[in-house]
């Protein structure tokens, strides 16, 4: 079921593009206007269909609806797509991707029904625009490497045709600053990829899983309980977390045997995104020096698209060129996709390359943030303005995801727990009051056709509904209290302060800025005694179909920062918990061990135990077999202490 | 071993006890060819009145060699083990009927493609046809040449028709200039490969390419700087006949000009067919001298596998009657399995430096093709530039395949497999390119990329189609060029990680900021199609549908589209194609 209703969500969009290339054009002048309402709304009724159907799929029906108290991957399946290269048509969601499926389907929707003010080729502007929604979804539900990339790239055509063929004056150009920044950074990404790939094995995962069990039997044991006869690898929680496809499954076992008898070894390459994860913290097989390279082809390729600065540029020019509902598609979606491709593959693939260089994430977010908001200041463009906002505020994800704060000496991931969270909500935060703030520009600009900071005012007299819709949006942008920019921001400062008081200061002194260019702008545009600038004739009121988009983007802001947990941090918690809580194991038994060799001299842990299945406090008390060096400064039970299930306490 | 023995040898060779494995029998599809064309050539002595379509006698011939070529003998990823035919001077493997299967179809294409372009007229269509299918005989020896003699015959027997297609359309001066430069380049170019094997072939004492390989191998560490010089001077005389044909920087100066001169159609030709089989020649010549062939099978004869390199000390002790052998390699008893592996050790250092040598040829023709492209307001020259750029790309396959060949044989395999799959896929665009530019050279009467300005106003569906075949030029997902990009990528990033050969990440680097360069000449021509307005007033439209230009473009827009859906037949094709290149029958 999970496979017919996935595939369904991603490709239904793909599908139903592909019946309207075939639908009959029309040469006749009269029936043009007519067929264009026609394209639109067949569109918009499949944008509605997509968000229909991923909330009945993950909230309704029984079979796939999405268990909130579980950090697995849910609703996965795996079928061999390519098996020459151990490709995989391989999907699921968990609390990390779900809340951005659910925006994306949002958001898709919404900027379809903002679409009405695209006049020109509007059969080519549906078609592309129902390919970008396919790319989109494909991306957030993607778990294995090739398909991730393939729907990574997929979206970037269609982008490049709306904002090219729809977008303002300087549309070419802007295009292509697009097209050519992204494609470097997915093709940095493809190196990484196929480094990634080719120095991964299963075997080896398989067989540090198979140790760690030999050691926990070893452990129980010793301390008077009764260790099952026979423990198989591929009933440990350890490898069933990874989805590892039965034929992956089988080759590798193959293998295994085959390296017992005969001593011959090939490596069984994997593209699948869990095993991968299990490989970068559990193996040595990507070398730590390896791992950082990786770290940072990846991480070039996701701020790209984050954007952060240095490479933040092409964000302006193509907000500015691209028309009002790809400019909301832009800013409350796809910028999104290098948050998630972050917290998704970097930091779990190259646990090295995190912890070594988390300086530099936070770092590149702290400075996206002040620049951001200093460059918002100095605009005089409407929809730049918003454009720098969003950098300023995509830093805060960056920030948030960058903070590295499980190290030693206590290993406690709460803090760590409150920065990811708070980078994920300011994603979907962002998603909503950004997407909502671009409509804004667009409805002005749909009336007067320029966006000329120093020509407007006095808009609140004309429009008074509109105003206040804006108001409300531009406040969820700014972060007040009881919207939805809120709570991000503040989640993400708090996790801050723990691992660097400096960086804290300085993104919490940011709000000041922000507080500054929303409060401007909002002043120049809306307050004032009149209206002095062009075309103010057309100055008409919002008709019903946008009230009706405006006012489900502001309820929605109001309804997150009212409810931030319910909404949207219940579904999170647990997935999020336990990568960090993963992340924190390894740090203590992989990057900070060599540490404390040195200074006390314990033996050398020989393999890097990193799995979520910690033993129990009390037994780790005791005498531990292998010992851990942590353990003699570990604080009494973290949180993570709490939550971790020995493996055995479930087996027979 | 005495004459009659010889002689029966040969017959059983020849003609075989059992036919279909007999050296006839496995080179059936080319004597089809071979037969059509004088059968082309005689029909017109008869047929006064012009009333046999000749174009219908040759795509005949050509779908049944296709079928004689049995591509389908791929499907179950086994792979064919290798057969020498006609004593030594071919070899029947996998890898050639792959590639001869893909230049016999690139043949009925394009005979296809140039009927509906309009290009042979009732008059020369004999010629043209002929010369068609004689290059593609020669593309075919290119591709299944074991011998060094045969290499120079099946490069020249396949560049003598390109000269004259190159002038085909007569009467017009750039044509004529086109063909002259191409063929003063290429008198030239064969010379110095012609030279290059003179050297090899002395120093050596073979030329037949397995045999050259085990004496090399012996003779190597002997080698004083002498002789290494002449070793190395021949290796890069034949590299740059070799280039020649694969118009690799520096020697590709012939190529744009070509390319704008002659036609759409035979720029398609000489892109693909040509440079396909160019690349097939180079795997048989880099694998053939870098490594040790692996055990052959007799033809002729039921299906044994025989040890077909010599022992050296069993070549020293034969009396100089019977040297014949050194010619004619004689197909002796398999023995240990370790002689062979020596043998590929010792020529580890020929391989760094075929490797290495590709691997430079690779970079600068790839980058200078890519920003050489950049200037161009000719499509046809822009697309030279790019077919340039391509050949670079195709070229990096073999610097991993000779990494890898001493140490992991499968992976090696692998990394020739790769290629294939970037040549078939290359066949479906950029014959696809060309097609859509020979359509709208008939309908629009330009081939300047200003003349596509609004493309997508009078002709839509053909717009989209070229914009599919650009992307999938540049190698973006989930156009088939990705795939093609992809597989090479990924042999260069597993030569990397398994052989820690830094060079192999320079390539992998630079094909990747490639990539992406090559973005801003394919965009250009999308933009003036797609973003520029039309001029008034409107130019002709070409239909997609109802055109059969159209239809032709969409039968190969197909492919390129959909192939990413599942692309798992064209890799076991390709894998089961480059088995036994390296690896043992065991």
């Amino acid at each position: 079921m999970a496979t017919f209703f996935l595939s369904l969500i991603v490709f239904g969009p793909a599908l139903a593009a592909l019946v309207l290339a075939l639908w009959p054009g029309t040469t006749d002048e009269e029936h043009q206007s007519r067929r264009d309402d026609l394209f639109r709304i067949v569109t918009l009724i499949v944008t509605i269909c997509v968000f229909a159907l991923t909330m009945l799929v993950f909230f309704v029906l029984p079979e796939t609806q999405f268990n909130d108290t579980s950090a697995a991957m849910q609703s996965t399946f795996n079928a061999d797509w390519i098996p020459s290269f151990n490709i995989e048509y391989f999907m699921g969601v968990d609390g990390i991707s779900l809340p951005l499926i659910v925006l994306t389907a949002l958001i898709s929707m919404l900027a379809m029904a903002a679409s009405w003010s695209i006049k020109k080729h509007v059969k080519g502007y549906c078609i592309l625009f129902l390919l970008l929604e396919t790319g989109m979804l494909g991306v957030f539900m993607a778990l294995d490497f090739f398909l991730f990339y393939v729907f990574w790239e997929v979206m970037l055509l269609p982008m490049y045709f709306l904002i090219g063929i729809w977008g303002g004056p300087r549309r070419e150009y802007a295009a292509l600053k697009f097209f050519l920044y992204t494609l470097v950074g997915s093709v940095l990404m493809l190196i990484a990829i196929l480094m990634l790939y080719f120095k991964s094995d299963l075997v080896v995962l398989y067989q540090e899983i198979d140790n760690d069990l030999q050691a926990q039997v070893v452990e129980m044991a010793e301390h008077g309980t009764t260790p099952p006869a026979f423990l198989r690898v591929e009933d440990s929680q350890d490898w069933k977390k990874m989805k590892i496809s039965s034929r992956a499954l089988k080759q590798t076992l193959a293998q295994v045997s085959a390296e017992k008898v005969s001593g011959t070894h090939r490596a069984v390459h994997t593209f699948n995104l869990l095993a991968l994860a299990g490989i970068g913290q559990k193996t040595e097989l990507y070398s730590p020096s390896w791992q950082r390279w990786a770290f940072l082809l990846l991480l070039i390729g996701f701020i790209i698209k984050v954007p952060s600065v240095p490479f933040h540029t092409w964000l302006p020019d193509a907000h500015v060129e691209a028309p009002t509902p790809i400019s909301m598609i832009l800013a409350g979606v796809l910028l999104k996709m290098g948050g998630y491709g972050i917290i998704r593959i970097c930091y779990p693939i190259c646990p090295h390359g995190g912890y070594d260089l988390a300086w530099l994430v936070c770092g590149l977010g702290a400075v996206s943030m002040v620049y951001g908001a200093f460059a918002a200041l100095a605009q005089t463009d409407f929809k730049r303005l918003v454009a720098y906002s969003s950098v300023s505020h995509m830093g805060y994800v960056m920030l948030g995801l960058g903070v590295w704060s499980a190290a030693s000496p206590e290993y406690v991931t709460d803090y760590w727990v409150q920065g990811i969270s708070g980078a994920m909500f300011q994603m979907i935060g962002h998603g909503i009051s950004s997407a909502g703030m671009f409509f804004m520009v667009g409805i002005v600009y749909d009336r007067v056709h320029h966006r000329n900071l120093a020509e407007f005012g006095g808009l609140y007299h004309k429009m008074p509904f509109y105003t206040a819709m804006s108001i409300g949006l531009f406040f969820a942008g700014l972060g007040l209290p009881g919207l939805c920019g809120f709570i991000g921001e503040v989640l993400v400062v708090l996790a801050v302060w723990n691992y660097s008081m400096v960086l804290a200061v300085i993104a919490a002194s940011v709000v000041i800025l922000t507080a500054g260019y929303i409060l401007w702008c909002l002043q120049r545009v809306y307050l004032g005694a009149e209206y002095r600038g062009p075309h103010e004739e057309e100055l008409t009121p919002v008709s019903t179909r946008e009230k009706s988009i405006g006012c489900i983007l502001l309820s929605l802001a109001i309804l997150l920062g009212v409810f931030p947990y319910q909404t949207v941090l219940k579904y999170m918690d647990d997935t999020i918990e336990q990568q960090a809580g993963d992340l924190a194991d390894w740090t203590e038994h992989v990057k900070e061990v060599p540490l404390l060799e040195t200074q006390t001299e314990v033996p050398a842990i020989t393999d890097p135990e990193a799995s979520t299945a910690a033993p129990t406090e009390p037994l780790a008390a005791v005498a531990p077999v292998r010992p851990r060096p942590s353990d003699l400064t570990r604080a009494p039970p973290s949180s993570r202490g709490e939550r971790s299930i020995p493996i055995l306490a479930q087996s027979p | 071993m005495d004459l009659h023995r010889l002689v029966d040898d040969l017959i059983v060779d020849t003609k075989g006890g059992v036919f279909s494995s007999s050296s006839i029998g496995l080179f059936l599809p080319e004597l089809v060819l071979c037969g059509t064309i004088v059968l082309l050539l005689l029909v017109r002595l008869f047929d006064n009145r012009q009333q046999i379509s000749l174009f219908w006698v040759s795509l005949v011939a050509t779908g049944v060699a296709l079928w004689l070529a049995r591509p389908f003998g791929l499907a179950d990823g086994g792979g064919i083990p290798r057969v020498e035919i006609f004593t030594g001077m071919l070899v029947y493997d996998g890898f050639t009927v792959m590639i001869r299967s893909l230049l016999i179809g690139f043949a009925f294409l394009f005979l296809i493609f140039s009927r509906l372009s309009g290009i042979p007229d009732r008059e020369d269509s004999a010629d043209i046809y002929a010369l068609v299918l004689g290059a593609t005989v020669g593309l075919c020896l290119m591709v299944s040449s074991n011998h060094m003699l045969m290499i120079f015959m099946a490069v020249e027997m396949a560049s003598v028709p390109s000269y004259v297609l190159a002038g085909m359309l007569k009467g017009r001066r750039t044509g004529s200039e086109a063909a002259l430069k191409y063929a003063i380049y290429g008198a030239g170019a064969a010379g110095v490969m012609l030279y290059g094997i003179s050297l090899l072939v002395g120093l050596i004492g073979s030329a037949h390419l397995p045999t050259m390989a085990v004496l090399l191998a012996d003779k190597l560490p002997a080698f004083g700087n002498g002789e290494l010089m002449v070793l190395s001077l021949g290796g890069l005389m034949i590299g740059v006949g070799l280039a020649f044909k694969l118009s690799a920087v520096p020697f590709h100066f012939w190529c744009p000009d070509v390319f704008h001169g002659a036609c759409a159609e035979v720029n398609a030709f000489l892109s693909v067919a040509s440079k396909a089989a160019a690349l097939a020649l180079l795997v048989r010549v880099a694998i053939g001298l870098g490594t040790v062939p692996p055990d052959s099978l007799k033809a002729g004869t039921e299906l044994q596998v025989q040890a077909i390199y010599q022992q050296q000390t069993e070549l020293a002790d034969l009396p100089a009657t019977t040297h014949l052998t050194s010619t004619v390699p004689a197909i002796i008893e398999q023995h240990a399995p370790s002689t062979r592996d020596e043998s590929i050790a010792a020529l580890s250092p020929v391989r760094t430096f075929i490797g290495r040598l590709i691997a430079l040829f690779a970079i600068i023709t790839c980058t200078f093709g890519n920003l050489a492209a950049y200037g161009q307001t000719n499509i046809k020259r822009l697309l030279a530039y790019s077919t340039i750029a391509h050949a670079g790309y195709m070229m990096m396959a073999l610097a991993p395949v000779m990494v890898l060949a001493g140490m992991d044989a499968a992976s090696a395999e692998q990394a020739v497999a790769g290629l294939v799959i970037y040549i078939v896929v290359y066949l479906f665009m950029n014959l696809g390119a060309f097609a859509v530019v020979a359509f709208l050279r008939n309908t629009l009467g330009s081939e300047e990329i200003s003349g596509y300005r609004g493309l997508i106003k009078t002709s839509p569906g053909i717009t989209i189609c070229f914009c599919m075949m650009l992307f999938s030029l540049v190698g973006l997902p989930p156009l088939a060029g990705f795939l093609g990009k992809f597989a090479i990528f990924a042999s260069l990033a597993e030569g990397y990680a398994s052989a820690g050969q830094n060079y192999l990440m320079v390539l992998l680097i630079v094909g990747g900021i490639n990539t992406a360069i090559s973005l801003f000449y394919y965009l250009r021509v999308v933009k003036v199609m797609v973003m520029e307005d039309a001029p008034d007033p409107l130019p002709a439209s070409l239909s997609l549908t109802r055109s059969p230009g159209g239809l032709f473009v969409l039968l190969l827009t197909a492919p390129t589209a959909l192939l990413m859906i599942n692309w798992e037949m064209l890799s076991t094709y390709a894998t089961s194609a480059a088995r036994y290149l390296i690896q043992n029958i065991s």
